[in-house]
C-alpha cells in the first residue's frame, strides 16, 4: 500500500511542475504585454518600465522562471495590485469560504446523488427512475449562475416573509457577531504558522461556531450556505446519480446477485450489501472528478451570492485586471484538484486490492 | 473463431448492428449498404435521442429562420421608440389579455429598450455558432493528438499525454478565465480559452479509440494484405475510431455553449451589444427582483439548448455503443 502512495506520489511531480510551468506561460508568453494587462492600455511607457522593473518583467524568460518557482517554494504568491497585499494572505482569508462551501455541496451531491442513484437503479423504468433522470439531465443542463438566480429569486422574493425564506447573499445576517476563533481560544498572542493555520480554520464559520460552541451564528451561517450550496452541488448531483445508477445496473444483473436473492437474502439487503458495496468505485471516481465541477462553479455561485471566496475574488480581479491574483488562484485551485485526486486514487486502491497489487 | 472471406470484420467496417450480408465476390470494395439506415434507425429507437433531436430542431430551426420569427430588430431600442411606460416594459402578450393598445413583447423590453423575445431568437445564432466551432477546433487538435499518440506510442505518447495530462488538472472554467484576461475578452478569445481547455478531453478518447481497434482482426487483415501504413491509418483506424468522439463532441457541445456562456456571464466572452445568452443575463441580473423574466428566458433558452445536445449525445452513445445493449 505504502509502495503505491509512494509510486502515485512520484507519478504527480511532473504533472505538478507542468502545471506551474502552464501557470507562467499564460502570464508571460501570450501575446500581451503584463504590463497592459495590469495597468490599463493606457499606461505610460515609464509607468510600464517601473512596473517591469518591480516585477522582474525586464529579465531573461528562464531567469524570470527562476524567479516565479523560487518564491512559490518560498510560500510567496505574489502581490495583489489592486489590493497592495500579499495574495497568499488574501488566500487565508477567502479560501476558507470556498472550501466550506464546495464540501457542503459535495455532502449534499454525494448523500443524495447515491441515495436517487440507488432508488432509481432499485425500481428501473418505474416513476421514481425517469424523474430521477429527467431531474438529472435538467441538473446538468441549467447553467449554474441561471440556477442561483432562480433559486434566490424564488427562495427570497417568492417565498419573502414565510418561513422557508433563505438569505439571497453573504455568509451572516446583519447583527450576528461570530467571536473569531483565536479569540475564543484565547490564543490573540499566538503568531506564526500556527496563528495561519487557526485563522483558516476560524474563517470556517460553519466549524469554528460549531467547535466554539456559537450554536446562533452556527445556524445563521447555515442558512446563508443553503441557496450556494444547492446552486453548486446541481451538477454533481445529476452525475453521482447517473454514474451510480448505471454503475448498480451493472452489478445487479450478475449471477452472484441472484445467487443472493436465490438464497432468500432480503431484496434491500442485496442491493445495499452485494451491490452497492461493488458498485461503489466507479461512483468514487466521479465524486474526485466532479471536484473540477465544483470549483469551476464556485467562481461563478460566489459571484452571485456574494460570498467572498477564491471564486468571487477572481472575478473581482478580473474586473480589476489583477493578474497575479488571477494567476495565483489557478495555481491553487489546481494544485486542490491534483491533490484530491491523488487521495481519490489512494482510497480507489484502499476500496479495491487488485488495484494496489497491479 | 474462423473468418470466412467476406466477414464483415475483416474489412474493418464500422460494426453497427446488422451487417450486411456481402457476395465472396466483392469483398476488397464491397460498401455496406445500410450501415447508415441502421445506425440512424438504432439512435432513433432512443428515447433520449429523440427528445434531444427535437429540442436540437427546435434551435437549429429558430437560428436559421431567426429574422422571420424576431419580430424586433434585436439590437434596437424599440421600447424606447414606442415610448414605453416602466409597467409596459413587462411581457405583453395579447392572447393573454394584454391590452390590444399595448405593442406586443412575449418577453418584455431590457433595460437598454430592446425586444427580448428578439434577442433570445437571434442568441440562438451564437450559441449554436459558439459550441459547433469551439468543439470541431478542440476535436480537430485533439484527435491529432490523440492519434498520433497511440500511432507512434513509446516516448511520444508518454510526453503528449503527460502534456494533456497538465490541462487536465484545472479546473475548465478558471484555467479559461486566466487565458481570456491575458487574450483580451471578446467571444474569439472565450472561445479559444474553452477550446483549448477540452482539446485534453478529445485528445484522451481519440487515443484509447485508436489503441483499441489497432489491435483489432481487420486491422492485421488488412496488413496481411498488403495495405500501406498510411492507409490503414486513414481507412481502417479512423473511420472505426470516431464513434466514441463523434459521442464526445455532442456532449463537448453543450460543455461549451454552458462554459461559453459563463465567460460572458463574467463580462469575458460576448460583449454588448451582440445577443448573446449569458451576456443578456449579465445586463439585467440587477433586475431579477422586479423582472425575472429578463433572466429566465434566455436562462431557459441556454438550458433547453444544452438539454438538446446533452440527451442527443446520451442518446448517440447509447446507440454506438455495442457494450451498452442490453
Amino acid at each position: 500500500m505504502l509502495q503505491f502512495i509512494a509510486r502515485r506520489l512520484l507519478l504527480t511531480i511532473p504533472v505538478l511542475a507542468g502545471v506551474i510551468f502552464v501557470v507562467f506561460a499564460i502570464a508571460r508568453l501570450l501575446p500581451g504585454d503584463p504590463c497592459f494587462v495590469a495597468l490599463g492600455q493606457r499606461a505610460t511607457v515609464e509607468a510600464c518600465e517601473a512596473f517591469d522593473e518591480r516585477y522582474g518583467l525586464n529579465e531573461s524568460i528562464p531567469v524570470q522562471f527562476g524567479i516565479f518557482v523560487g518564491d512559490l517554494v518560498s510560500g510567496d504568491l505574489g502581490t495583489s495590485i489592486a489590493y497592495g497585499r500579499p495574495i497568499s494572505e488574501i488566500l487565508v482569508e477567502r479560501m476558507p469560504v470556498t472550501i466550506e462551501l464546495t464540501l457542503f455541496a459535495l455532502t449534499i451531491a454525494t448523500v443524495v446523488g447515491i441515495g436517487l442513484g440507488v432508488a432509481s437503479a432499485a425500481r428501473r423504468n418505474s416513476r421514481i427512475d425517469v424523474a430521477t433522470m429527467m431531474v438529472a439531465n435538467f441538473g446538468v443542463s441549467i447553467p449554474v449562475f441561471v440556477l442561483g438566480l432562480i433559486l434566490i429569486f424564488f427562495f427570497a422574493v417568492v417565498l419573502k416573509d414565510t418561513p422557508l425564506a433563505l438569505p439571497p447573499s453573504g455568509r451572516l445576517s446583519a447583527g450576528v457577531i461570530i467571536v473569531p476563533l483565536a479569540e475564543a481560544w484565547g490564543m490573540t498572542d499566538l503568531d506564526g504558522p500556527l496563528r495561519v493555520v487557526v485563522d483558516f480554520v476560524g474563517n470556517m464559520y460553519l466549524i469554528s461556531t460549531l467547535i466554539t460552541g456559537q450554536w446562533g451564528a452556527f445556524g445563521d451561517a447555515a442558512v446563508h450556505l443553503i441557496l450556494p450550496a444547492i446552486a453548486l452541488a446541481t451538477i454533481p448531483l445529476a452525475l453521482i446519480a447517473r454514474m451510480t445508477r448505471s454503475s448498480l445496473l451493472e452489478v445487479l444483473g450478475q449471477d452472484y446477485i441472484r445467487t443472493a436473492r436465490a438464497k432468500g437474502v432480503i431484496e434491500r439487503r442485496v442491493i445495499l450489501r452485494h451491490g452497492l458495496r461493488n458498485a461503489i468505485l466507479p461512483v468514487v471516481t466521479v465524486i474526485g472528478l466532479t471536484l473540477g465541477a465544483l470549483l469551476s462553479g464556485a467562481v461563478l455561485t460566489e459571484t452571485i451570492f456574494g460570498l467572498t471566496g477564491i471564486g468571487l475574488t477572481i472575478t473581482q480581479s478580473i474586473l480589476g485586471r489583477d493578474y497575479p491574483v488571477i494567476q495565483a488562484v489557478t495555481l491553487i485551485t489546481a494544485i486542490l484538484y491534483l491533490t484530491v485526486n491523488l487521495v481519490v486514487d489512494v482510497s480507489y486502491a484502499f476500496l479495491d486490492p487488485r488495484i494496489r497489487l497491479e | 473463431m474462423s473468418y470466412l472471406p467476406g466477414d464483415d470484420r475483416l474489412l474493418g467496417r464500422t460494426e453497427a448492428a446488422g451487417a450486411a450480408p456481402t457476395t465472396p465476390v466483392d469483398t476488397l470494395t464491397a460498401r455496406p449498404g445500410n450501415l447508415w439506415r441502421d445506425t440512424v434507425q438504432s439512435i432513433l429507437r432512443q428515447r433520449s435521442a429523440q427528445v434531444g433531436l427535437i429540442l436540437l430542431t427546435l434551435l437549429v430551426g429558430t437560428a436559421a429562420l431567426a429574422p422571420l420569427i424576431a419580430p424586433y430588430n434585436p439590437d434596437e431600442a424599440v421600447g424606447i421608440e414606442q415610448g414605453l411606460t416602466t409597467e409596459q416594459k413587462g411581457p405583453c402578450v395579447h392572447l393573454f389579455g394584454c391590452p390590444e393598445a399595448q405593442p406586443e413583447h412575449y418577453f418584455g423590453v431590457d433595460r437598454n429598450g430592446r425586444d427580448v423575445f428578439s434577442r433570445v431568437v437571434f442568441g440562438s445564432r451564437v450559441s449554436l455558432y459558439v459550441g459547433v466551432l469551439t468543439v470541431g477546433f478542440a476535436i480537430v487538435i485533439g484527435s491529432v493528438v490523440g492519434a498520433l499518440a497511440a500511432f507512434l506510442g513509446g516516448g511520444v505518447d508518454n510526453v503528449l499525454m503527460r502534456i494533456m495530462d497538465v490541462f487536465l488538472v484545472f479546473p475548465a472554467l478558471v484555467l479559461a478565465i486566466a487565458i481570456v484576461t491575458v487574450l483580451g475578452a471578446g467571444l474569439i478569445n472565450a472561445q479559444i480559452a474553452i477550446g483549448v481547455v477540452a482539446i485534453p478531453v478529445y485528445a484522451r478518447v481519440m487515443r484509447a479509440s485508436v489503441l483499441s481497434v489497432r489491435e483489432r482482426d481487420f486491422v492485421t487483415a488488412s496488413r496481411a494484405l498488403g495495405e500501406s501504413g498510411r492507409g490503414i491509418l486513414f481507412r481502417r483506424i479512423f473511420p472505426n475510431a470516431m464513434t466514441p468522439l463523434i459521442v464526445a463532441g455532442t456532449l463537448g457541445i453543450a460543455g461549451a455553449i454552458l462554459e461559453v456562456a459563463a465567460l460572458s456571464f463574467l463580462g469575458l466572452g460576448a460583449q454588448p451589444p451582440l445577443a448573446e445568452w449569458g451576456s443578456m443575463i449579465a445586463l439585467d441580473r440587477n433586475q431579477l427582483f422586479n423582472a425575472p423574466w429578463l433572466i429566465l428566458a434566455p436562462g431557459m433558452a441556454l438550458t433547453i439548448s444544452v438539454l438538446g445536445f446533452n440527451l442527443f449525445g446520451d442518446g448517440l452513445r447509447d446507440a454506438l455503443d455495442p457494450r451498452l445493449n442490453r
